[in-house]
């Protein structure tokens, strides 16, 4: 099985072979984002080791204070010794204290660049993946990546590392400390660092498992609760509720379960780890107190190496804490480098042609285009479309209109064949140009959060109030709009569910208006309206129309009053193909069409 | 930094186990009104708890045990250090170390018991708490939905809930066990010399208060870093709702922009909040390492005056690093205390909403449902329309007789969906009633109400599964398939029009996908349509529900229509006229009332703004026809 992009994201049984693909990816991912950090980074690791070399010396001062300045106390009344390692030990600390406190910031600095370094690049690609991407990976899992596991990368970056590297450094120092300061000890703790190598391992693979378990349970508690409430009235017209508790009470067991194996791992490693530390405590207790009865070691050493001891074993147990960190940050990390990795399906071009003055010519070459593969949606066909046309694009539902669309827009790229506008074919056309050139407006006209004047900006983002009131006026919007509670400020609330259907289209609509585009696609982006504002809105596209090109794909026939041009698509081919007033008199399907129309209207 | 013994991350408490914390945004939620204290908060938890308390207190007693162990062992050191070691008495070095084993050992005894006791409770209560708050939310009336972020209630659910398990699994236990340990050390410290050990709990003292300062302060970074981080999340979550519009406005790049500009803000208080752990650092590593090192000064001068044996140096010395931890610790666990409060604080004020559509105390049924759906001078506004508006449903009176098809014809905005979305309840009426066969809906169990009556929104919303669990989603009987269930299926996807979905690569099996977006528009208001047809209710309330249909289809589905809704009580939103057509009567909506109804050609013929709202033809051609109808 493949595990390419995000295909496998939701397994947990990878084999060697797939793990360390994916491991590779995940570190070349951090690599790429560390790079331009280089010099910060060899800055931090300094301070770092400077920092934890002081924070090592403590227990061998205190032993020097026993050993050697309280006999010359008592022995020379000499307070030499005592004051140097007084004044040593205080000196050591301020230095460690300051030098961890940096290093403190300094990571927190790197880890908030490589942060958001990851955060736009996944918001960029994540923008750049075509649909069918979008489609099938759902909203809930994009949000998840750029939620909860850019969080847990941001917690292992900025406490984590700065934790696994202070603590691996720490118990280097200490054992060196230890080896310099009495080498029996030193080897009876380098016998004990082999069962807690051996532990180690067995809670790395364990733990790993398990990570990814919760990652996965987590993300689909995720788009569980995101689709339930995004889609709440629905759930409670049909009584949904008690279905979705039961499946969301599954996810929630799934999730505990996973979460409470972690914690059981834990719950085995945490006093394993004890238990190995306490025991070589007693037996460097045990080996040094008879050697102290033989006069071969000094108390004041033997406190220090107790110290030393159990002081190498704490940071075992948090790095055993913050290896989890680690953990649930890799399997993040496994996921974000997942969709990072997805190819668009619709490229960015590499040398792109620019396009100042789109005049609208738009050329389909013997294109052919299919969702999936081996379903062909719309056959090879070619098509010309002249600048300044305006064509009415009609036919049954699922023909094939809105394909036709969005290949012009660039959503999708044809299978075969090519299109072009101006001659540039789209795939080489500048991708700022060919959005300024094309804009197509949907059914669903999606509002985002915000006030209605933002939203109708998203078609000029620096257009001044009045510009985007005129827009509105133009589109018979700005009547209604003046009667919100804050005229263009009244904020839509999510979704736009603060304004009717209707209203909505109205003011995607005058978004389009605004954007001032060579080619408009509108496609049936006047369903909601009622028949007085469409008549408005079809006034305003007179007008509008006049000397761009535009492809109308609408039911009601109406806008055919406006068409030099009609296409009737069936099944995804272009069955006729004339001016209305020739296709209306004919035989043909439209004739029909036209004839069903006209009866519908009374 | 010579500090022997434990160097824990601050963050150490709040970062234990597979954390991901999820941001959350409250600036549009309103805040609690009243704050109680954060014991009291906490401890509306206890519920919840109470079943899981008695493994808490063990997983405590174990921990205090293992505490106990770990400051005994210091004591055997000094006695043997004092004993045999200074009388060089091999023989007795050996019972010492085997009593110093089994404290050892007992020691992760202990913390192996505390951890298996304090499993359960911690991840169980997060369940139960994660389940209830899902409830309450499905529970939760559209106006409260209309209000809140899905992201808002997203951070909630996740990372509020799982910060109270850590608090419950650790936290609680940790706080008690450590402060009671540090009680009990002091204890020792001072037995084994009063100077010393006054001394050195004197200078502890700083930590605490700074650990209390630090709290108030880094709380307040915390909550801010969380609202930007929920301001962020909002962001990707419409970048990825909205993909289609950015894409066709090539506004990818402008939204990067404002992406961008948000994320430099979180990080920048971010990097403060840094900076803040940086602060606590440098006081939880300088002062205990000036204790370390007064202790020593003063230790190494009392054992000078013979006041202290080098064994009570050594015992205080093994004590005193035993002891750094807890003390170090508190201060933290005192702001993840504080930080559980707020993630209560959050949760409840969910839990508290108060649901102002429930069932009533003692539900009627109708006996025998015929239909009758009847709106009695019903009133209703939004909760946020200013007061100077008059309602937007301003006395609606309206009766649709059992098996009638009603039309309901308005301007856009004018409040037919609004109108539609009253008898099933997701929103009340602000005055006046709906009654269906003479009983106030509101009389009525919602489960109950919406068995009778089923919908079809105007954006036809689709769930992620297959076309059949879509389809039959008013059925539950036929949740698990069942006999009948693939007739009734069958059924719908005809009367609907539906039938291309036999075409799809899996068939009625096939996944539609979020939201049902892989359909094309037409398609997805059919499947909607076969949806509320599927439920065979007794009324049918059809938002707008042919419009993205061509004529064609329309034709065919009106005519399948028909036959249901021969015999069902239906109220159609209708924009054209052949949907009106559909219906054997037409209520007009202006300006809040109905202010006719009648059939299609009547109100043609009397009625002024029917003909502006219905007539799509030219004014000449629609004198001509209305002369044809007088006629
Ligand atoms: N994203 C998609 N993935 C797979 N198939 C699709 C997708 N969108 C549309 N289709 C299929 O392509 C066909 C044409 O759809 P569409 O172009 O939306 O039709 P129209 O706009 O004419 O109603 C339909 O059969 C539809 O099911
Ligand atoms: N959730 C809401 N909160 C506040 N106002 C709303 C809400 N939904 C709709 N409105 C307002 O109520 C009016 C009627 O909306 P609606 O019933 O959707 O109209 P329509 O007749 O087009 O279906 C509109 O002006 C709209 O702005
Ligand atoms: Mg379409
Ligand atoms: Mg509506």
């Amino acid at each position: 099985m493949s595990v390419h992009g995000v295909t496998g994201e939701e397994r947990d049984d990878f084999t060697r072979a797939e793990s360390r693909a994916i491991r590779q990816r995940s570190t070349r991912l951090l690599g790429s984002a560390l790079k331009p950090l280089k010099k910060k980074f060899i800055v931090t690791v300094v301070v770092i080791l400077v920092a934890t070399a002081a924070s090592v010396v403590g227990p061998a001062l205190i032993a020097l204070g026993i050993d050697r300045a309280l006999p010359a106390l008592l022995e020379r009344e000499d307070w030499v010794p005592l004051a140097a390692v007084i004044i040593g030990y205080l000196l050591v600390g301020v230095l460690g204290a300051f030098l961890v406190a940096r290093f403190q910031v300094l990571s927190a600095e790197i880890a908030q660049e490589i942060l958001i370094d990851l955060r736009k690049r996944v918001f960029l690609h994540t923008q750049r993946l075509s649909l069918d991407f979008h489609e099938n990976y759902t909203s809930g899992r994009i949000i998840s990546r750029q939620t909860s596991d850019l969080d847990s990368i941001r917690e292992l970056l900025a406490g984590g590392v700065a934790q696994l590297v202070q603590g691996s450094l720490f118990m280097l120092f200490t054992f060196v400390a230890l080896f310099s300061l009495d080498w029996v000890s030193g080897l009876i703790l380098l016998a004990a660092l082999i069962p807690l190598a051996f532990l180690t391992r067995w809670f790395a693979l364990a733990s790993q498992k398990m990570f990814r378990r919760t990652r996965v349970a987590s993300a689909r508690l995720i788009v569980h609760f995101v689709e339930s409430m995004t889609g709440i009235r629905a759930v409670k017209a049909f009584r949904k509720e008690k279905r979705n508790e039961e499946d969301f009470a599954e996810l929630v067991e799934d999730y505990r379960d996973a979460n409470a194996k972690v914690i059981q791992l834990f719950g085995t490693y945490d006093p394993a780890l004890v238990l190995i530390g306490n025991v070589t405590l007693a037996v460097v207790l045990l080996v040094g107190g008879l050697r102290i009865a033989q006069g071969e070691l000094a108390i004041g050493a033997l406190l220090a190496v107790l110290l030393y001891t159990r002081q190498f074993f704490g940071p075992a147990q948090e790095m055993a804490m913050f290896y989890n960190g680690y953990q649930s940050a890799s399997a993040a990390l496994e996921k974000i480098s997942g969709v990072l990795e997805e190819k668009p399906g619709v490229p960015d071009p590499t040398t792109p042609i620019d396009l100042w003055e789109a005049r609208g010519h738009v050329r389909f070459d013997r294109a052919e285009f299919s969702y999936k593969e081996g379903r062909v949606v719309l056959p090879e066909f070619s098509l010309d479309i002249p600048a300044g046309q305006t064509i009415a694009l009609v036919g049954s539902t699922g023909a094939g209109k809105t394909t036709l669309a969005k290949l012009i827009s660039r959503f999708y790229d044809p299978t075969k064949g090519s299109i072009t506008l101006d001659g540039v074919d789209l795939r080489k056309l500048h991708p700022k140009d060919l959005r300024r050139a094309i804009v197509m407006v949907t059914q669903e006209a999606y509002l985002f959060s915000g006030s209605v004047a933002d939203n109708i900006a998203i078609g000029k983002p620096d257009a001044s109030l009045p510009e985007i009131e005129a827009a509105a006026r133009a589109v018979g919007a700005d009547e209604f709009i003046r009667t919100l509670p804050q005229g263009y400020d009244t904020d839509v609330n999510k979704r736009g569910g603060r304004v009717s259907a209707g209203q909505r289209q109205l003011i995607s609509f005058a978004r389009a208006f605004l954007a001032n585009p060579s080619v408009l696609i509108l496609d049936e982006a006047t369903s909601s309206l009622d028949i007085p504002s469409e008549r408005l809105v079809q006034e305003g596209l007179q007008t509008l129309l006049a000397d761009r090109t535009a492809i109308i794909i609408a039911h009601r026939l109406s806008t055919v009053a406006i068409a030099d041009r009609v296409l009737v698509m069936e099944k995804g081919r272009i069955v006729e193909d004339g001016a209305p007033e020739q296709l209306i008199t004919g035989e043909g399907r439209f004739a029909q069409l036209h004839a069903a129309w006209r009866d519908s209207l009374v | 930094m010579p500090s022997p013994g434990g160097r824990r991350n601050p963050s150490i408490v709040a970062t234990t186990q597979e954390d991901f914390v999820l941001p959350e945004s409250d600036r549009t939620t309103n805040p609690p009104t009243e704050r109680r204290g954060t014991v009291a908060t906490i401890f509306r938890l206890y519920p919840y708890v109470k079943p899981a308390m008695p493994r808490i207190v063990l997983g405590m007693i174990a921990a205090l045990i293992g505490a106990v162990v770990a400051l005994i062992i210091p004591q055997v050191l000094r006695g043997l250090v004092d004993g045999p070691l200074q009388d060089g008495d091999s023989a007795q070095v050996v019972p010492a170390v085997l009593l110093i084993l089994a404290l050892g050992v007992l020691e992760a005894v202990m913390i192996a018991l505390r951890r298996w006791f304090v499993l359960t409770p911690g991840t169980q209560v997060e369940s139960r708490l994660r389940n209830d708050f899902y409830r309450k939310l499905q529970d939760l009336p559209v106006a409260f939905h209309d209000r809140w972020q899905s992201g808002q209630l997203l951070s909630r659910m996740l990372s509020d809930l799982n910060h109270i398990r850590r608090w419950l699994s650790f936290g609680i236990v940790l706080f008690i066990v450590n402060i009671v340990t540090i009680g009990i050390g002091f204890g020792f410290l001072i037995s084994i010399n009063v100077y010393l050990g006054v001394g050195f709990l004197i200078c502890s003292i700083p930590i605490w208060i700074y650990g209390y300062v630090f709290e108030k302060k880094y709380s307040v970074i915390t909550r801010r870093s969380q609202d930007q981080a929920g301001d962020l999340a909002t962001a990707v979550e419409e970048s990825v709702h909205g993909i289609r519009v950015l894409k066709a406005f090539g506004r990818g790049k402008h939204m990067l922009r404002n992406f961008s500009s948000q994320a430099e803000d979180l990080r920048g208080t971010e990097i403060e909040k840094a900076r803040a752990i940086a602060g606590i650092w440098l006081w939880l590593l300088l002062v205990p390492d000036v204790t370390f090192a007064l202790a020593l000064l003063a230790g190494v001068l009392l054992a000078y005056n013979g006041e202290l044996s080098v064994g009570d140096l050594v015992g205080f010395f093994a004590t005193a690093t035993v002891l750094r931890w807890p003390i170090e610790s508190i201060g933290f666990l005192l702001s993840m205390t504080f930080d559980t409060r707020t993630a209560v604080d959050r949760y409840f004020e969910v839990m508290d909403e108060t649901n102002t559509i429930v069932d009533p105390a003692e539900p009627k049924t109708i006996a025998e449902p015929h239909g009758r759906l009847t709106f009695d001078g019903v009133h209703f506004r939004y909760q946020d329309s200013p007061e100077n508006v008059p309602d937007l449903l301003n006395g609606i009176d309206l009766t649709l007789e059992p098996g009638e098809t009603m039309a309901l014809v308005g301007l856009t905005g004018s409040g037919k969906s609004t109108l539609t979305a009253l008898p099933t309840r997701l929103y009340d009426v602000t005055g006046g009633a709906v009654l269906l066969d003479g009983v106030d809906v509101r009389e009525l169990s919602r489960e109950d109400l919406r068995s009778h009556i089923a919908m079809a929104f105007e954006d036809a919303t689709l769930f992620s599964s297959s076309v059949r669990d879509n389809v039959l989603l008013g059925r539950q009987e036929f949740a698990d398939g069942g006999p009948g269930a693939d007739a009734a299926l069958a059924e719908a996807l005809e009367i609907a029009q539906a039938t291309f979905v036999y075409d799809l690569p899996d068939g009625v099996d096939t996944k539609v996908g979020e939201e049902g977006l892989s359909l094309s528009g037409g398609q997805r208001q059919r499947l909607a349509l076969a949806r509320a047809v599927a439920a065979k209710p007794d009324v049918l309330v059809l938002d707008d529900p042919l419009s993205a249909l061509d004529v064609d289809t329309e034709a065919l589905v009106e005519a399948a229509l028909r036959r249901v809704l021969a015999s069902t009580t239906a109220l159609i939103v209708a924009h054209r006229p052949s949907t009106v057509m559909l219906a054997d009567r037409v209520a007009l909506l202006e300006n809040g009332r109905i202010t006719a109804v009648g059939t299609h050609s009547q109100l043609l013929a009397t009625s002024e703004h029917y003909r502006f709202v219905i007539s799509s033809l030219e004014d000449d051609q629609d004198s001509d026809l209305r002369e044809e109808v007088n006629a």
